[in-house]
């Protein structure tokens, strides 16, 4: 299948995405520079960590109103599968695909570490395939990973059983333990955790590599 | 035009004698602008002219280096890539003390920020960072402060970036109150035919100015890190420059895309003395000139004078000369990149630096006097004393015993003599630690006393039991003294060797540094095999099996009280952490703090601890291949202990090779590597647990030193150990208390020798490692360590959740990890509410189940007081983790809605199959 990633100028989990997708794809992502206006042929879109334009505006704010987004959102409301991971969830929400926000850590500092996450979802296309797990191990990295909506959002969120993920031990203040949520149509997800950085035992855990093996199957 | 006075060469940091100097190279009296170039080229950071002539006793070379000190950075080969491609490491460490110390944020962003330059300008991408950081005492007032301030900076600038920041090593010691020191350390990689130099060689070719625009800020920031502090100093906040990582970021990328094209003839990047330094070091190193016109040069504000450009230190910026044919081409990558690109002059060959601005000349200088004849002092040094070893130091302890009897049961007993605890000994000036055990009948009191205690304290805890007999509450009460002198190589004073060992770990140098690289990426670009937290980092070389292994170290108390043995043992130190990681040391950088060198003593700790790096360098074949020396770090005469920080890199072969301190398993047996004598001079146990920070410090015998690094290596590659750590700091009782946490494993120890028991588990000595074998393999381990020639001894077995000593005593795994990890918070958080709570039983279990939803949840009050409650908790989320790792799991998660007593709950976790 024919995945692509988005590179903004400062995207730098771009190349870790690259080579999950390859991994559980067989075949190497199209890179996709943000000042283009069309994306190629593609089933499924990634947007990766990083900080984008340097996100000293809001993160990702900037992100969400550059060339590409404008195609991206198009082809997600199209039904093309859109992952959007760490600064990829903070474009996301930018550009209204997801609701809500992705506010400073409560704490107020980085925070970078393994993080237990509840696989809320089980029957999303993007989750299904962790359906006989509980729980997976990614790792977090991120300042701005605090995710905060109304209250109606997020009583709307988990009535329509749109979280993808919770935190087990909330590191950010996020409202509801919430680490990821999917689009109604469940094609959009954006997670603050990362994935990408879990897919082989050397690099301390595997549960990225089931992760995207079982949501690129779905999607392929 | 402005005429040079005797201020303005004191202002700029030079002497009567080399104004002198200068105008007679000039051969006419400079202006402002030719004297400003000078001051900074000639400025110590710029020219180590008090370092020079010391520094060139390091050994530099070696087969696998392939450039060594005097370009941006050091280059080492690291054998075969994808396709056999040739690959490099390259990598250097730099200070960045005296901006971090006036602006903590941005002193220590733009230290790693430069240092990403200087790495990335010799055409290799940035795979690891890496710090030594020294701060004040932790209870100063600017240590909070400042802390938080630089590690801040360091991650906002390397986490914007996308390079992992995979260690380090932080201290605190009052010696530092007035001058912390950031040194920042940088690794990347690069195809051996794309390395790029700074040698502009060739007339006539285009000088290129590319990255941000140039503004006033930073002037004179080389000549700032070349004087002492004052009190004043915070007014030099305008010297401290500001960084904009997204800038880096894009010159970053924009260089390595123009590396991979044919056009880069020189390139260095604008660092300390910015274009001055980059323009004049080119020039000189290709042997030729620069003519280059300052209106050309991106400016962020107008009106800036020749002399401002010059000498502001504006960050991401680079000068490069390039191939006229590839200027099109190179622009074209640079406008891609949003960034500035402008030629800004060309090369000439006549050996001067000439700068225009606003159609004048503005200096017109001859290249070679800046930066090859600047000063090479021969500063004097006095011979320093070597210190005694330390005898053993005796304490006198006094105990007293209170006994109080009644016809009571043990529980009211207990409670009485609690009581007594509470509201009186806890209170009292004298009273150091206070215990009871009570039976039918009888309690008893241990009260542990000041060792100046006198009479009166025995007097008023005869009175204070007295009272309770008074009351009726007592039938009789009494109280003993007991007085004994104790050796603290015995035992540590009045303590037992765990309590010890938990107060040490709890100390600010010994506790986790999980909250300073908790704010660092660590894990990005994905080939993070070993992250923070370990012995070395270890990063895998990407797209094949190899790894690079990467280390900090200095231990700046050894290196005051005995500078050439501190500077052995720092080098020594990085090399036993790469060993314990399994990789081959193969070349170090460094960054030497001192204060000032115009002090005959700092220049003996300088000539000594660099004396004592050369002979461990030379003996273990492990060269210098780039550095940097920070001299002046005093404030108001009041040096800092001499810190010469190492970074050594090695390479492992085959990362699955890979040796970790937190792999231990349950079962293993452990074996201690090397000999231990119990050396306490200058240990932390002396220093931390006493106040003792007198003796030498532990000699390292560097033979021996690499037989064991050598046999550690083999047998990791024989995939012999679980789990490996060097000992260092606190000695083989932390080191192997470090290994137990890291595995979530309990550890059954047993003290091979009967006397000096303390000082065998405390004792600094050098050349030792601690390695976990499963346990049928242990004597076949200790027969090829003996046959090595290498001193083998067993010491314990991991497995349970407590750590036992002796079968005398014990300490449970999850109270030590919490003292471990929790100081270093606490400290940066005192005033953080902790309000005791008592909770409902379903309570506790719903907020349990929201955290974990597949949960199945046992509550039970343990004293049907609604306090003390025990859960049992099956869960999917428990698997594959240690229980460490489940019981902290519970706890995070109930953190903040139980209040502080969450050890009101005793857990027993179970994972769900």
């Amino acid at each position: 299948m024919k995945s692509c990633v988005i590179v903004f100028p400062a995207s730098n989990c771009d190349r870790d995405a690259a080579v999950a997708l390859e991994q559980a794809t067989g075949q190497k992502p199209d890179m996709v520079w943000h000042g283009e206006t069309s994306l190629p042929d593609t089933d499924f879109i990634l947007l990766p960590g990083g900080f984008s334009y340097g996100d000293y505006l809001r993160s990702g704010a900037m992100a969400g109103r550059s060339p590409i987004m404008q195609d991206v959102v198009k082809k997600a409301e199209d039904g093309v599968p859109v992952l959007g991971i760490c600064n990829g969830f903070q474009v996301l929400t930018e550009t209204g695909l997801l609701p809500g926000a992705l506010m400073r850590n409560a704490g107020l500092e980085f925070i970078c570490g393994m993080q237990t996450l509840q696989v809320a979802n089980t029957q999303s296309r993007f989750t299904r395939g962790l359906s006989d797990r509980a729980f997976v191990d990614f790792p977090v990295a991120h300042h701005d990973g605090n995710y905060t909506a109304d209250q109606e959002t997020l009583n709307r969120l988990e009535g329509e059983n749109l979280v993808a993920f919770r935190y087990v031990t909330n590191p950010n203040g996020s409202s509801r333990n919430i680490a990821g949520i999917l689009n109604e149509k469940g094609n959009v997800l954006g997670l603050m955790p990362h994935p990408e950085r879990v897919i082989s035992p050397l690099l301390g855990g595997e549960d990225g590599t089931a992760f995207f093996a079982t949501a690129l199957k779905e999607f392929g | 035009m402005t005429t040079i006075t005797p201020d303005i060469i004191k202002d700029h940091g030079l002497t009567p004698d080399e104004y002198e100097r200068i105008k007679s190279h000039m051969g006419r009296e400079p202006n402002l602008l030719e004297l400003g170039i000078f001051s900074v080229m000639w400025s110590e950071h710029c020219s180590y002219k008090s370092s020079r002539r010391h520094l060139a006793k390091l050994p530099t070379k070696a087969a696998h280096v392939i450039c060594g000190p005097g370009e941006n950075a050091g280059v080492i080969d690291i054998g075969d890539g994808p396709d056999g491609v040739k690959l490099a490491a390259i990598f250097k460490m730099e200070s960045h003390n005296h901006p971090s110390f006036i602006e903590p944020y941005q002193g220590a962003a733009t230290g790693v920020g430069g240092i990403m330059r200087d790495v990335f300008t010799m055409g290799a991408r940035p795979v690891a960072n890496m710090n030594a950081l020294r701060f004040g005492a932790i209870d100063h007032p600017k240590t909070r402060h400042l802390l938080s301030g630089v590690v801040a900076g360091i991650g906002g600038y390397g986490n914007c970036m996308g390079v992992p920041t995979v260690g380090g090593e932080t201290n605190f010691d009052a010696g530092y109150n007035g001058n912390i020191l950031v040194n920042a350390m940088c690794v990347g990689l690069a195809e051996q035919h794309r390395i790029f130099y700074s040698a502009a060689k060739g007339a006539g070719n285009p000088v290129v100015y590319v990255g941000a625009k140039t503004g006033r800020d930073g002037i004179h920031g080389a000549t700032m890190a070349s004087a002492e502090f004052d009190d004043a100093s915070e007014e030099k906040r305008p010297t401290v420059q500001v960084g904009d990582p997204f800038t880096e970021k894009l010159l970053l990328e924009a260089c390595l895309e123009l590396m991979g094209e044919d056009a880069i003839i020189a390139i260095q990047d604008m660092g300390a003395a910015g274009l001055t330094s980059s323009s004049v070091e080119m020039a000189a190193k290709g042997g030729g000139g620069f003519d280059m016109d300052l209106d050309k040069v991106p400016q962020r504000e107008t009106g800036m004078t020749a002399y401002e450009m010059m000498l502001s230190e504006s960050q991401e910026r680079m000068l490069m000369v390039i191939k006229p044919e590839a200027e099109a081409k190179a622009k074209a990558i640079f406008d891609k990149w949003g960034l500035d690109f402008a030629v800004i002059g060309h090369t000439t060959d006549t050996g001067r630096l000439v700068i225009r601005h606003l159609g004048d000349i503005q200096a017109d200088m001859p290249v070679p006097p800046l930066a090859d004849d600047a000063p090479n002092y021969d500063r004097p040094y006095t011979e320093l004393a070597k210190p005694e070893p330390l005898a053993d130091p005796r304490v006198t302890i006094q105990e007293a015993l209170i006994t109080l009897t009644a016809e009571k049961s043990a529980e009211e007993m207990g409670t009485l003599a609690e009581a007594l605890i509470d509201e009186k000994l806890s209170g009292m000036a004298s009273v150091e630690a206070a215990g009871w055990s009570a039976t039918h009948g009888k309690a008893e009191l241990y009260v542990r006393l000041d060792a100046n205690a006198g009479a009166d304290a025995i007097a008023d805890l005869t009175k204070a039991a007295e009272n309770l007999a008074e009351t009726g509450m007592v039938a009789e009460a009494s109280a003993d003294l007991n007085t004994q002198e104790v050796s603290l190589a015995d035992q540590p004073g009045g303590d037992t060797m765990l309590v010890a060992l938990a107060n040490l770990l709890g100390t600010p140098d010994l506790c986790s540094r999980s909250w300073i690289w908790s704010q660092y990426d660590h894990t990005v670009m994905g080939d993070t095999v070993v992250p923070p937290g370990g012995n070395a980092a270890v990063v895998r070389v990407h797209d094949t099996t190899k790894a690079l292994a990467i280390s900090t170290d200095v231990t700046p108390r050894y290196c005051k009280a005995a500078p050439h043995e501190g500077g052995k043992q720092a080098v020594a130190e990085t090399w036993r952490n790469l060993c314990a990681a399994g990789a081959e040391p193969l070349a170090i950088t460094n960054c030497l703090n001192f204060g000032n060198p115009q002090r005959p003593e700092i220049m003996a700790q300088f000539v000594g601890c660099i004396e004592g790096m050369a002979e461990a360098c030379e003996a273990l074949s492990y060269p210098v291949i780039s550095g940097n020396v920070s001299l002046y770090n005093e404030t108001n005469g009041q040096a800092i202990p001499p810190t010469p920080a190492i970074g050594g890199v090695g390479l492992i072969e085959h990362v699955q090779h890979t040796a970790r301190n937190d792999t231990a398993n349950a079962g293993d047996t452990l074996v201690a590597l090397g000999i231990t004598r119990g050396w306490l001079g200058q240990s932390l146990y002396m220093r931390d647990l006493f106040g003792i920070e007198d003796g030498a410090p532990p000699a390292v015998d560097l033979k021996a030193e690499r037989e064991t690094g050598e046999f550690i290596r083999k047998i990791i590659q024989d995939g012999l150990p679980t789990a490996v750590t060097d000992v260092s700091d606190g000695g083989l009782l932390v080191a192997a208390a470090e290994m137990a946490m890291g595995a979530g494993l309990g550890l059954m120890l047993t003290t091979p020798v009967k006397e000096r028991r303390a000082a065998y588990w405390f004792g600094e000595d050098q050349g030792r490692y601690l390695v976990s074998v499963p346990t049928d393999a242990a004597d076949n381990l200790i027969l090829k360590a003996s046959m090595a020639g290498i001193q083998a001894t067993k010491l314990g077995m991991f497995g349970g959740e407590d750590i036992v000593l002796d079968d005398e005593e014990m300490i449970g795994l999850i109270d030590l990890v919490d003292i471990h990890q929790g100081t270093l918070p606490a400290l940066m958080t005192p005033n953080k509410e902790t309000a005791p709570m008592p909770m409902a039983q379903e309570d506790i279990k719903s907020m349990i189940l929201e955290a974990l939803p597949d949960a199945e949840v046992e509550i039970e009050d343990l004293a049907g007081d609604g306090d003390h409650y025990k859960a049992r908790i099956i869960s999917a989320a428990f698997n594959g983790k240690s229980r460490v790792a489940q019981h902290q799991l519970v706890y995070k998660a109930l953190k903040g809605k139980m209040g502080g007593e969450l050890h009101a709950l005793a857990l027993e976790t179970v994972a769900k199959q």
